[in-house]
């Protein structure tokens, strides 16, 4: 993640659910940094990645829109290069 | 997530949309770029990505700092309760914000009980904990944290928790800015994580009314790239439009769940931004059925007239909408910087002038 040495207002960073109890789940931020985050304006269950912002998940984001963020930009370079799937 | 991470950092990518930006981009005309967010700010200087665009291509910073904005007079107000023996929970950025006198981390200093809080659900801990003190959450931030705000007022704290509400919206900012015709702007790079929220149809006067091309983009470096790319892609085929370069996390109708819980908790108000003035329609206020929450109200908070918002010398209002780059103000890294801001765009972490200040660049 580009922006995680600053501690901005906007910026979300994405995590990892790991349990849910309620209206809060244990996120894994990575590198097992876990922390409790409010998931009442989201519907997520365990295993889905998080936008999570001040303490609050804002959207859940899916292996499919990852993909479209790859194939937007192929598209957009008319697939002039393969891109790398590291 | 690394793995994940790694795949939006590909530097043979890099070179080639940053190939096609120079091959698109106009050779006479000098397109002029707003972004309105700190993150985007951040980005775009740590990676010097205005050294990667033609010289003619120029990618501004608008009033995207959510802490920047945020007018004295409203620092005056969570003070006044500081001092007033309430507990004040905000977050970390907006200690150092100077009010008109002093800045909450000054109230701290005179023995005020001013405490940095993650988020307000940490605020409403605190009040629950500890239900002899009165709490006050100090609610600033754009559309990204206003649902956070509505989240917990809609649970009804304990009654020894209010709120002082000084969240703002991005769009009639984005206005105003369209609207101010000496700044020249030929598109928009919206911000990504607001628009997780808000979706895509409050950008669509952009393009539609002011014939303004407008992309939702997110904040890898390639993300920027790719805006600006799609940006110019737009001007060369003169057809604004709005387009979502940040598909992985921004759906058009946004977070329709958080939309709902903020209409019901709050209603739209004129709001003051520092360095701009009024803007109408741009600030949220608890709506009349969640009063008993409203810190102004229960604490009759009242702030004289004439506070400060820009002091003596400082040029953080033409820093704020783009007009002028932080090293064109003469205080920048003399007499104002990290560890002595003078402005607010040089205390908070998103700030224009305190990114400039680590990366030393001039473009």
């Amino acid at each position: 993640m580009a922006s995680t040495s600053v501690i901005a207002m906007c910026l979300a960073i994405p995590a990892k659910i790991v349990s849910i109890t309620g209206d809060s789940a244990q996120v894994d931020f990575g590198e097992g940094v876990l922390r409790e985050v409010n998931i009442t304006l989201v519907e997520a269950k365990v295993s889905d990645y998080v936008l999570v912002h001040a303490g609050y998940a804002i959207q859940v984001l899916s292996e499919e829109d990852a993909q479209e963020t790859l194939r937007l930009w192929n598209e957009i370079l008319e697939a002039e290069v393969k891109i790398n799937n590291k | 997530m690394m793995v994940k991470s790694l795949r939006f950092r590909n530097a043979t990518l890099a070179k080639h949309v940053v190939r096609k930006i120079h091959k698109l981009a106009p050779k006479k005309d000098t397109p002029k770029f707003c972004h309105v967010c700190g993150t985007h700010e951040w980005t775009i200087t740590h990676f010097g990505l205005r050294t990667l665009l033609p010289t003619n291509v120029e990618v501004i910073a608008g009033p995207g700092c959510p802490v920047c904005i945020v007018p004295a007079s409203e620092i005056d107000e969570a003070v006044q309760l500081a001092l007033n023996d309430l507990v004040v929970t905000c977050f970390g950025d907006v200690l150092r914000v100077p009010g008109s006198k002093m800045s909450l981390l000054d109230a701290k200093a005179e023995g005020a009980d001013v405490h940095v809080v993650y988020g307000v659900g940490d605020a409403v801990k605190m009040a629950e904990r500890e239900p002899d003190k009165e709490f006050v959450f100090f609610a600033i931030g754009f559309e990204t944290t206003a649902p956070s705000t509505a989240v917990e007022v809609l649970k009804q704290p304990p009654k020894n928790i209010s709120f002082l509400i000084s969240h703002r919206l991005i769009p009639p900012a984005m206005k105003l800015l369209v609207e101010m015709k000496d700044l020249n702007l030929n598109g928009f790079i919206a911000p990504g994580h607001v628009s997780t929220v808000i979706g895509l149809k409050p950008y669509e006067i952009f393009p539609k009314i002011y014939g303004m091309p407008t992309v939702v983009a997110g904040f890898e470096p390639l993300d920027v790239l790719f805006g600006v790319y799609m940006i110019l892609k737009q001007l060369s085929q003169y057809k604004p439009r709005l387009e979502n370069e940040y598909v992985r996390a921004v759906r058009s109708e946004g977070n329709v769940k958080a939309q709902k819980l903020m209409k019901e908790v709050f209603e739209v108000v004129d709001g003051n931004w520092r360095g701009l003035g009024t803007i109408p329609s741009s600030a949220l206020k608890l709506r009349k059925e969640h009063e008993a929450y409203d810190a102004r109200l229960k604490y009759d908070v009242n702030i004289q007239q004439g506070s400060v918002d820009i002091p003596p010398g400082c040029k953080c209002h033409l820093v704020i909408i783009g007009k002028i780059k932080p090293t064109e103000c003469s205080l920048f890294m003399k007499t104002c910087t990290p560890q002595k801001p003078v402005g607010p765009c040089m205390v908070s972490s998103e700030g224009t002038c305190r990114i400039w200040s680590k990366a030393s660049r001039t473009r």
